[in-house]
């Protein structure tokens, strides 16, 4: 009788390769090995930045230098060199991009492999597309429409030449640079990332897409997202990555702030795929990001994240719901196969009168990996009425990973609501003999299972972004599950 | 259509099938009786394919195809369903979702393409009705909260969905209401044809009073040691087992 086990099961897991493990041959321009002053003011100079700017990097990196590494999250790894790591690497620009036809080829070509060429995306009508290879944006679309709005979607390293007012006013303001060690990190090395403003009272019409990639070997990838809705406004943000097979470990400390002022809403969606190791969980992406959102009166934040790659991740987007009647939602799957380490999860902190917040938070774990929520619900002394509504459920496959959750709960409002579930559940033979009794293989049923538990998060995603996010899940669980 | 040939399973190296002989032809309706532990669950288990047993003896095969080498999906493909006797449940799956999954991997076995939407709807539309099924429960979580007759009826429109060669009712009568037993028994009814064929597994003879069989066996310590024709099953019903057990 042909059998398939939960040993198959896992050895085919074992088997399974980045799907996007390939590199791409772009001149870069790199810089040397090592993090001092000076190189902190050669990448400042290197994006003409004006003075303020560079004193702001200069007095994070002092900050930074004085930090430890934080060592409370639930994952084991050995800690990079941060003097090993080449701190600035930009593909090398032939000339002023006007039109995508001036695109490098090469890079054009590396999108097709991704299924994401520029081609596509413009034909994804709505859809603007700004594109950051290895740190440097390459190419922006559809600016001119939201021009017309009055919207602002560019690189940030522009944003600073161009609108030095806003971004001055906003930058740090929601993640300080003395934060945690890798945001201290981030604002001082941060090459670049995204700029949003979104005016007063105008909803933007598409959805704004960035794609990252880490592209040169042994350089990091320091992106830094800033995101303005304005009084009345409305954005939904993506973001997504793919990164390309390394041998070495890469460091990826990204800060994102959003900033969300009265009754304005920001949608902000990811899906990040950064190489996860090989089998023998040698390689991957270290993932050490910082997002944090504030919302004023009356305002709305939804994070959701389908995180599926990377060795190590360490996450947390969080919502300060400042204003009164301010909403906060966290809706997340997060993915671990072969030798993978997540610590996700979220922050909500209640301050104002009235303030809502959804934690929905999806864990699978396969192969030997570990998969942690780690969770903060904070209620103010002030925030009267304050209500939460937490569920965490994790799936299991295999007897060798490990799901764990770390919630925590502080309220100082006798008024507050606060409701907490959590579930840990493994795919089990009879639900795989069910599904194969029906004609389904065990594959295509594990597919099933995960989306069918994912649902309530996927259903949170744009559109465009679903069945990307479907995919990526199906090809991150490949022959285990999946 | 169905021939078994000297069946022998064991689970964790206890016997449980020791030699069981059946040959099922096409429009047939097979009963199959017997106390509790007989073996009558893990007969149709075995016949789809479950890894739980071992079948370490004997041959299973449908319209000539041996089966024994076959993965449960494959079985499946050819043509065997099974109605559980606990359907599992698979939350965040619609009802909907997973038979479009099934039919469409199904297909695939065959070499077709997936079944157009107009179609599947379509045919989701006569198969609800048949068996009373409101539209509302297509969209339900696949068995999550669903009562007994649910689960059942679910099974059943599963199987009228998927139209298998032979269809294996496992204690399908077991935590039915009289009405939904009818409603069960009258939708197998419809579907039953001259080109399949159904095994019914059951303690009590109160199914098939609703499908009458053409054969009744009675299984007793992993063999059939009776068969008959639906007067048995009236006998069993009145007479009990005990007198079953002394034959052997």
């Amino acid at each position: 009788m042909s059998k398939y086990t939960e040993d198959d099961l896992r050895e085919e897991l074992k088997t399974k390769e980045y799907e996007y493990g390939f590199y791409t041959d772009i001149e870069s321009e790199t810089f040397a090995k090592g993090l001092n002053e000076e190189v902190v003011r050669a990448i400042s100079k290197k994006k003409n930045e004006p003075q303020w700017m560079t004193d702001w990097r200069l007095e994070a990196f002092r900050v930074w230098e004085k930090m430890e590494e934080p060592e409370w999250a639930n994952v084991q790894y050995e800690k990079p060199n941060f003097q090993e790591i080449a701190y600035y690497s930009a593909p090398k620009p032939k000339k002023k991009l006007d039109s995508l036809d001036e695109v490098d080829p090469d890079l054009l070509e590396t999108f097709k492999k991704l299924g994401i060429s520029i081609d596509e995306q413009k034909k994804l009508a709505n859809v603007a597309v700004d594109i950051v290879i290895d740190s440097v944006s390459v190419a922006t679309t559809f600016k001119k429409t939201l021009g017309e709005k009055g919207i602002i979607f560019m690189p940030i390293s522009e944003a600073i030449q161009e609108h030095p007012a806003l971004v001055r006013k906003y930058l740090g303001t929601i993640v300080p640079t003395t934060d945690n060690f890798y945001a201290a990190l981030n604002s001082a090395v941060f090459s670049d990332g995204s700029f949003c403003y979104i005016p007063k009272g105008v909803k933007c019409p598409m959805e704004l897409s960035t794609y990252f990639r880490i592209n040169e070997g042994g350089t990091g990838q320091f992106e830094r997202t800033l995101v303005v809705a304005d009084k009345g406004s409305y954005v939904s943000y993506l973001e997504g990555c793919t990164a390309p097979a390394r041998d070495e470990n890469q460091l990826h400390a990204a800060v994102v702030e959003l900033i969300a002022l009265d009754d304005a809403e920001i949608k902000y969606s990811t899906v990040q795929n950064w190489y996860p190791g090989d089998a023998a969980g040698v390689g991957g992406v270290y993932n050490f990001v910082t997002k944090r959102a504030l919302c004023e009166t009356n305002a709305k934040v939804s994070w959701t994240q389908v995180e599926t790659g990377s060795a190590i991740t360490w996450k947390y987007p969080s919502c300060i719901l400042k204003g009164n009647n301010s909403v906060g939602e966290f809706y997340s799957i997060a993915v671990t196969n072969n030798y993978q380490q997540a610590d996700t999860g979220t922050k909500m902190i209640h301050l104002g009168k009235n303030t809502k917040s959804t934690i929905i938070s999806k864990g699978i774990s396969a192969g030997k990996s570990q998969n942690s929520y780690r969770g903060l619900v904070q209620i103010g002394a002030r925030a009267e009425n304050a209500r939460n509504f937490s569920q965490c459920d994790s799936l299991l496959m295999g007897n060798a990973c490990g799901a764990h959750t770390f919630p925590y709960i502080e309220v100082k409002n006798k008024s507050a609501q606060i409701e907490h579930e959590a579930t840990t559940s493994k795919i089990g033979e009879e639900q795989l003999f069910y599904c194969n009794q029906r004609g389904i293989d065990t594959e295509k049923a594990i597919a099933l299972i995960v989306n069918g538990f994912s649902k309530e998060v996927l259903n949170k995603l744009p559109m465009e972004f679903a069945v990307e996010a479907q995919k990526l899940l199906e090809i991150s669980l490949e022959g285990s599950v999946g | 259509m169905l021939k078994i040939n000297n069946l022998h399973a064991t689970v964790e190296n206890k016997r449980i099938l020791k030699g069981i002989n059946l040959e099922v032809n096409p429009g047939e309706v097979h009963a199959i009786m017997g106390p509790n532990g007989a073996g009558k669950s893990t007969m149709a288990s075995v016949i789809a394919g479950s890894e739980s047993y071992e079948m370490t003896e004997g041959t299973i095969e449908l319209e000539g195809i041996d089966l024994t080498d076959l993965a449960p999906e494959e079985r499946a493909h050819q043509g065997v369903f099974l109605s559980f006797q606990y359907p599992v449940e698979i939350p965040g799956v619609s009802v909907t979702n997973f038979i479009k999954t099934a039919i469409n991997e199904n297909r695939k076995a065959k070499g077709l393409g997936d079944m157009p939407a107009k179609d599947l709807l379509k045919k989701i539309r006569e198969k609800s009705a048949l068996l009373e099924i409101d539209r509302k429960f297509l969209s339900r979580s696949l068995n999550e909260g669903f009562s007994g007759g649910e689960k059942k009826r679910n099974e059943i429109f599963q199987m009228a969905m998927l139209e298998p060669k032979l269809a294996i009712l496992d204690e399908t009568d077991s935590g039915l209401d009289i009405d939904a037993l009818r409603i069960v028994a009258s939708g197998v009814n419809k579907l039953k044809s001259k080109d399949n064929a159904v095994i019914i597994i059951t303690h009590y003879q109160r199914l098939l009073e609703y499908i009458k069989p053409d054969f009744v066996h009675v299984l007793y310590d992993g063999k059939i040691v009776k068969t008959g024709d639906a007067s048995l099953a009236l006998e069993l019903e009145e007479k009990g087992y005990d007198w079953i057990k002394e034959l052997t």
